[in-house]
């Protein structure tokens, strides 16, 4: 359906978001669907809106490449981003066996044993930075420095294709969009082994 | 880089509303439609089109209105979530009796689950009730697409079409194709004819017959024809989806490495459904296995029951949303393939959602257990109804019940000779969607009790559109504005007063008199009014200072377990609350909350560690 024949994408790729309402869940999953079209990828994203928008738990869905469904089934998730850690408990089903955790906590959670668990304490370089509200981006940093991104076996764009599309979103030059970059190069400096 | 754009389904369907064009657009938001009114709007800046776009005072009314451009030669649309439909079902079913001459479309988005609703109602069943033809898109690019073909569809035949999404259209997001279009232009122009518009019953019956023929022309249109996706292949067995069901069943069949195996097809109009096709079905297969979302529609036109499964036979769960985990054990079985065991996604657990810290309605919540402590509290659909952590939500129905449960208490209490509390809450715009009748039969039958009519000045569980009392309308223009006092007296209530919720002792006392106001003399009205907290964020209003915890805490609870404004944390480790500096607004409600005096506001920029 939403498969252009003439370019079969070559990357399958299913992330989870997770997180609790306010924390930026649908804004990263949004960021990465325009990040993989402008890739020339096909996306589809699942979101969660309403209620639980008022600080309950706020999952996204985004599979890049040839897909017909909006939702990740659990143990298919290649990447599962988890911004407030008591989440892995319930969400970490998603994960497919040899799939990658990255959460934001200052220590790694244990996953299982089939599961690579990738920890940065997200909010705590946030606050340092002076901007408490971007933890979202610099996890996004972090696990694009630690897995690789653009590259193979990694995740599906890079974090120059990231930073193209931020400037998209917010108009490359103003204030917000120099935040968002510095906790952007905050979580990629922490991500770099 | 691509002329595709990321477009949620909602935006999707406002592209494809205002591309075929729709010159006049009504709602009321309620998740997961919300987004569709104010993206028409986007989209009608975007191409320059001359259009009506409104917020209107509730579902019914939205429905008349785009209907009534319809009837005038243009195409309009309306749209809501399904809860909404039942609230415009009167003029639905009497709309599609007499027909239109413009396209008209009824989008109604189903939220199976549910994720956001009261029920996981099905709006096909009321469109099969009302005898209106119905679209049930997979995706967010087909829900674009058949945004125009309803219209196609409502002009051919003159009648009243529905779009039925579901939240994972409405919220899925895709990549579509977002090339420039310029919208066709038409004038209004309305021919009488009473006999048709003012129909009378005995011309109803005729008007009936007309639309059933109609129904069965429908039922043979070639342009929603069910979509046979393998058609090389002539197995014995059948899978018939529509909707989401359709896109989780085809991304599975591949992985299954099924279709070999199986026909499959999506149905893209489940009523009436195409007649060909049941025949076409019933001398192919042996065994069908129907597959939608959320009530077997299509399942009970395909009337043969030996051969057909699905969820009336129990084949399929008869609730609940159809997640492709549960499709793929569905599958699996009809294919005779092992069933995979693997779980299901987690359903509930985790964090709560609570009222935002600085949020006005967590002070109203506190105040009426103070003032009411053995009360009942009746209240309503919003951001409110989580005032149900603070014990100050009793019952919750539907839009605008509140008023009229708090009243059923009264009579019913009264009966047995007793006399209790009632204190009932509602939102502004609530109270205007469906508020006031009851208000008003309150007011004649001598109610008691008193109703808190919350006021922050917008829809805000929604996304924050405006309501009548702000003066705004859809687009940001300026609108007249409803002077609510002056509705509330209008309706006859005598005690009707003003106050910010947030100075929590003046707004205690003046629900006390309130309440005494109501048990002698009928039904009296506190209008909270302060602004929605998100509200005044995102316009970077001020904190009025920092708050502090003093030595004098003693990790009573109090203010975490009744007020749970989300920035006061309670720790474990030290016996006492302290503050989330990234959460609080510095609002200052808490300090009179604590018994212990231990809570104060530093004026801004005096703050001591
Ligand atoms: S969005 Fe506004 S009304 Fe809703 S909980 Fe938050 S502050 Fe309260
Ligand atoms: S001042 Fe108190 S009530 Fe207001 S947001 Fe901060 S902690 Fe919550």
């Amino acid at each position: 359906m939403n498969v252009d024949a003439g370019k079969l994408p070559l990357i399958r790729q299913q992330v989870v978001l997770s997180g609790v309402g306010g924390q930026g869940i649908l804004f990263l999953s949004r960021l990465l669907a325009e990040a993989a079209i402008a890739g020339g990828f096909p996306v589809l994203t699942s979101e969660t809106h309403g209620m639980a928008q008022r600080g309950g738990v706020v999952v996204s869905h985004l599979k890049v490449g040839g897909f017909d469904s909006p939702l990740v089934r659990t143990g298919r998730a290649d990447l599962l981003l988890v911004l407030k850690e008591e989440n892995v408990a319930f969400h970490r089903e998603f994960l497919a066996d040899g799939g990658t955790l990255v959460v934001n906590a200052p220590v790694p959670t244990d996953a299982g044993p089939r599961v690579r668990a990738h920890a940065v304490d997200a909010d705590a370089l946030a606050l340092s930075a002076g901007a408490p509200h971007a933890a979202n981006l610099v996890l996004l940093g972090f696990a694009l420095a630690r897995i690789g991104g653009g590259t193979a076996g990694g995740i599906f764009c890079s974090g120059g294709e990231i930073r193209e599309a931020l400037s998209r979103r917010q108009g490359g030059g103003g204030s917000r969009f120099a935040a968002s970059l510095s906790a952007l190069d905050l979580g990629i400096a922490h991500g770099t082994w | 880089m691509s002329d595709r754009i990321l477009m949620q389904g909602n935006d999707a369907i406002a592209r494809g509303l205002v591309e075929a064009g729709c010159a006049v657009a009504a709602s009321y938001p309620g998740t997961p439609a919300s987004e569709i009114l104010s993206s028409i709007d986007r989209w009608r800046k975007k191409c320059g089109a001359t259009m009506h776009v409104e917020w209107a005072v509730n579902e019914k009314v939205a429905l008349e209105i785009a209907y009534t451009a319809a009837i005038a030669g243009l195409r309009a649309a309306v749209s809501m979530k399904q809860v909404g439909l039942n609230v415009a079902s009167d003029p639905l079913l009497s709309a599609a009796y007499l027909g239109v001459t413009g396209g008209f479309l009824v989008v109604s988005a189903d939220d199976p689950g549910p994720h956001s609703s009261q029920t996981e109602q099905d709006s096909r069943l009321l469109a099969m009730m009302a005898k209106v033809p119905v679209l049930d898109p997979a995706s967010p690019a087909q829900a674009m697409a058949l945004a125009g073909t309803g219209f196609d569809l409502s002009e051919a035949f003159g009648v009243p079409v529905m779009l039925r999404p579901t939240t994972r259209v409405c919220h899925a997001s895709q990549d579509v194709d977002a090339a420039p279009f310029r919208p066709p232009v038409r004038e209004a122009r309305f021919v009488k004819d009473p006999a048709r518009w003012a129909a009378t019953p005995a011309y109803r019956r005729l008007l009936h017959d007309r639309l059933a023929e109609k129904i069965a022309a429908i039922a043979a249109w070639p342009a929603t024809a069910p979509i046979r996706v393998n058609p090389e292949v002539s197995p014995a067995k059948a899978v018939v989806a529509s909707g989401v069901a359709f896109a989780h069943a085809r991304e599975l069949f591949g992985e299954l490495g099924i279709s070999c195996r199986i026909a499959l097809y999506q149905v893209i109009q489940p009523y009436p459904l195409h007649a060909a096709f049941i025949d076409h079905l019933l001398e192919t297969y042996e065994e069908i296995l129907v597959l939608e979302e959320s009530a077997p529609v299509i399942e009970m036109q395909v009337a043969d029951r030996r051969r057909v499964r699905g969820r009336m036979t129990g084949a399929v769960p008869g609730t609940g949303e159809l997640l492709p985990e549960i499709i793929e054990r569905l599958l699996s079985r009809f294919a005779g393939l092992p069933v995979p065991g693997g779980a299901l996604p987690a359903q509930g657990g985790g964090r709560r959602p609570t009222l935002c810290p600085g949020c006005a309605h967590r002070s109203s919540f506190y105040a009426i257990r103070m003032a009411a402590p053995a009360g009942i509290y009746p209240s309503d659909i919003g951001c409110y109804t989580l005032g149900i952590n603070l014990g100050a939500v009793d019952t919750v129905l539907c839009m605008g019940a509140a008023v009229s449960q708090a009243a059923g208490f009264d009579y019913a209490h009264r009966l047995s000779g007793k006399q209790v509390d009632i204190v009932a809450t509602i939102g502004d715009s609530t109270f205007y969607h469906a508020g006031i009748p009851p208000l008003i039969d309150a007011v004649v039958q001598g109610a008691r009790f008193v109703l808190v009519i919350l006021d922050n000045g917008t829809t805000a569980m929604t996304g924050n559109q405006p309501t009548p009392g702000t003066g705004i309308g859809a687009g940001g223009e300026t609108t007249a504005a409803v002077d609510m006092e002056g509705l509330v007296r209008a309706c006859g209530v005598r005690f009707c007063r003003t106050a910010n919720p947030d100075r929590l002792p003046e707004f205690i006392a003046l629900l006390k008199e309130a309440l005494d106001h109501a048990r002698e003399r009928g039904v009296a009205v506190v209008i909270a009014r302060q602004p929605c907290a998100m509200v005044a964020r995102a316009a970077g209003g001020k904190a009025p200072g920092a708050i502090v915890i003093t030595e004098e805490c003693n990790g009573c609870r109090h203010c975490v377990d009744r007020f749970e404004c989300p920035a006061l944390v309670f720790d474990e480790a030290a016996n006492r609350v302290r503050i989330d500096e990234m959460l609080c607004t510095g609002c200052g409600v808490c300090v009179s909350v604590c018994p212990e005096g231990a809570i104060h506001l530093e004026p801004a920029g005096e703050k001591r560690s």
